[in-house]
């Protein structure tokens, strides 16, 4: 599709006039007619869901910021003014607070997409690879934000979070003071998170141009996981717009409906009542829990007894993403015709549910309760401790054993030649099993 | 190539070897990276400890405030410090064990002489920094809810992830009931 040429022609004379100088309306046509795989189904809304998400938190953040203090004497009492007094303060910081929530269960969809139909394949590598990038500065915004209220949970989670860069060899110490601006989170902590939470999404929208640029450039993969001969353009694709659009435009209601129902009837839900705690330097709550998005990472880093060996796999658990692209040794893209595979794909999903279960159980408490066991190194066998670490090296081995090996060693099914094939000519490719 | 480099009005048009050109060149690229560092590192130094924070060093604090077998939680530098009063059991536990914890430290090790009934420590987890709640744990020290560590009556690492005893913080008595933390 990086052959796609422009089809628009200015009609008026505002648009000839216009067209020779900046040719903005060119590239806005260009950029809506663009070839889009006609197998698309409604995993591949999520994009679309994403940037609403993207512009969501930022028109909120900024009317938030209008009214939010960034100082620790200020900065609870200012957002419970926001509930309180200012004009619709309560809904938007709601939005605000849920819309974290939605992005992360939409970007979770939207990556396990991506590795289901194998789009960061040849040539989608730096589509994934920025995608990635993305996704990790995402949760350090995430992070950032969910600070600034300024409650127990912010106070304890930013102490955690920032200890573990303390963890680093040689470097750690000052890199932590550094961050934090004085020997323990305090006020200039407060005051640089909330100026970095600002900046960070404006750095994310800047990154997804990049991520969209590359989509428009190598194509946007498809279900069936085939490259779309340039000859057969016609008859596999059809415009993006109004086609996906219109269809995207039907996920977003049906997304917004969820989103909408958290905002309205269950705010709360996703967040922890210990955050309406003000921040107590002198007092830890009893179970200190990240946000549920972030539990999974949360879990492999508990998992492992050392601490700066908790970091590194922490750290490693998105470093891995990054090479997905070197890592997949098989040719075939989509799972659909890829069996053997999708067996591990669906232990994956699963191993990252289980992972994120285990981020919010104190690691001591037994899986099977009253189930008695023995002591395994420095843990009862019956423990989430034990499970957290069982499904921590499936998560490494499914991306550094399991997609080199399996790439090699299956028979895929047979792949159609192109999207439009099984239908149009006839030839539906058999079924197996 | 060769074309450019004999148009080159330097009168150096010696083929592949260096030329003054390509000195200016890479003086230029040197000099512009050394600025570019030096503008730099204003911008992330800002970020270090300011001087009103350094400027909170030391407190001074009341022993008397302290009953025997409590323990009081003072803020010094944004965090806890436990002052605590042992127990003569307490006491005799700890100094029966010897040198325990990480790294391997006697009770004398940790507190100041003639003054070993009180124990003062960072009240701040050495794993990743939350505050142990204090008499619990399977040490009789503290226990720290974050992810289990157990410190005994001295403060030290006994079980858990936390690498380390808890920090004692440079302090001295200026009195015998007084003591200057910092």
């Amino acid at each position: 599709m990086s052959d796609h040429e422009s089809t628009y022609v200015p009609k008026t004379g505002i648009e000839k006039w216009l067209d020779s100088r900046l040719p903005i309306i060119r590239f806005g046509a260009d950029y809506m007619a663009l070839p889009t795989p006609r197998n698309l189904n409604y995993w591949y809304t999520f994009g679309g869901i994403l940037m609403l998400c993207l512009v969501i938190q930022i028109v909120t953040g900024i009317v938030l910021a209008m009214h939010y203090v960034p100082n620790t004497e200020m900065a609870f009492a200012s957002v419970e003014r926001i509930m309180r007094d200012v004009n619709g303060g309560w809904l938007i910081r709601y939005v605000h607070a849920n819309g974290a929530s939605m992005f992360f269960i939409a970007v979770y969809l939207h990556m396990l997409r991506g590795l289901y139909y194998g789009s960061y394949k040849a040539p989608r590598e730096i589509i994934w690879i920025l995608g990635c990038v993305i996704f990790f500065l995402m949760i350090a915004t995430a992070f950032l934000g969910y600070v600034l209220p300024w409650g127990q949970m912010s106070f304890w989670g930013a102490e955690v979070i920032t200890n573990l860069i303390g963890a680093v060899p040689v470097v750690g110490e000052p890199l932590l003071i550094w961050l934090r601006g004085g020997p323990a989170i305090d006020n200039a902590t407060l005051n640089r998170f909330f100026s970095l939470h600002y900046l960070l999404p404006f750095v994310i929208f800047g990154v997804v141009v990049l991520h969209l640029w590359a989509l428009h450039t190598s194509g946007q993969n498809n279900p069936a996981g085939v490259l779309i001969p340039k000859e057969r353009t016609a008859k596999d694709t059809l415009p993006f717009h109004p086609y996906f659009t219109v269809k995207d435009g039907f996920a977003i209601i049906l997304f917004l409906i969820l989103f909408a129902l958290f905002v309205f009837y269950m705010p709360n839900a996703l967040g922890h009542a210990d955050n309406y705690i003000p921040a107590n330097p002198l007092v830890t709550p009893a179970h200190i829990v990240p946000e549920w998005y972030m539990l999974p990472f949360y879990a492999i880093l508990r998992a492992i007894p050392d601490k700066f060996g908790g970091v590194l796999a922490m750290f490693g658990a998105i470093g891995v993403l990054f090479v997905i692209p070197w890592l997949d040794t098989s040719r075939v893209r989509s799972m659909r015709y890829r069996p053997t595979m999708k067996v591990f794909f669906v232990i994956f999903v699963i191993v990252g549910l289980g992972l994120g279960w285990c981020g919010a159980q104190l690691p001591d408490a037994q899986v099977v309760p009253g189930m008695p066991s023995f002591m395994l190194l420095d843990g009862q066998l019956n423990s989430y401790l034990w499970l957290t670490r069982l499904l921590t090296a499936y998560y490494f081995a499914f991306f550094l054993i399991i997609m080199p090996w399996v790439g090699l060693k299956e028979t895929p099914l047979p792949v159609p030649a192109s999207v439009s094939e099984p239908v149009l000519d006839g030839g539906i490719p058999e079924k197996k099993g | 190539m060769t074309e450019s480099v004999e148009l080159n009005h330097d009168g150096h048009g010696g083929g592949d070897d260096a030329t003054r050109r390509d000195f200016i060149h890479i003086a230029a690229g040197a000099a512009a990276v050394g600025a570019g560092v030096m503008m730099a590192w204003p911008l992330v130094n800002q970020m270090n400890p300011a001087a009103d924070t350094l400027a909170l060093s030391t407190i001074e604090f009341d022993l008397t405030k302290v009953a025997e077998g409590m323990q009081v939680v003072i803020k010094w530098q944004g965090k806890p410090v436990f002052v605590r009063y042992r127990t003569p059991a307490e006491l005799a536990t700890i100094k029966a064990e010897g040198a325990v914890g990480s790294p391997p430290e006697t009770d004398a090790d940790r507190t100041k002489a003639g003054h070993e009934q009180f124990l003062v420590v960072i009240g701040s987890c050495t794993h990743l920094g939350c505050v142990p709640t204090f008499n619990s744990g399977d040490y009789g020290g503290w226990f720290c809810p974050c992810h289990g560590s157990h410190y005994d009556a001295s403060g030290r690492i006994r079980k858990g992830p936390a690498p380390r005893n808890l920090d004692v913080p440079t302090y001295e008595y200026v009195s015998d009931t007084r003591v200057r933390i910092g």
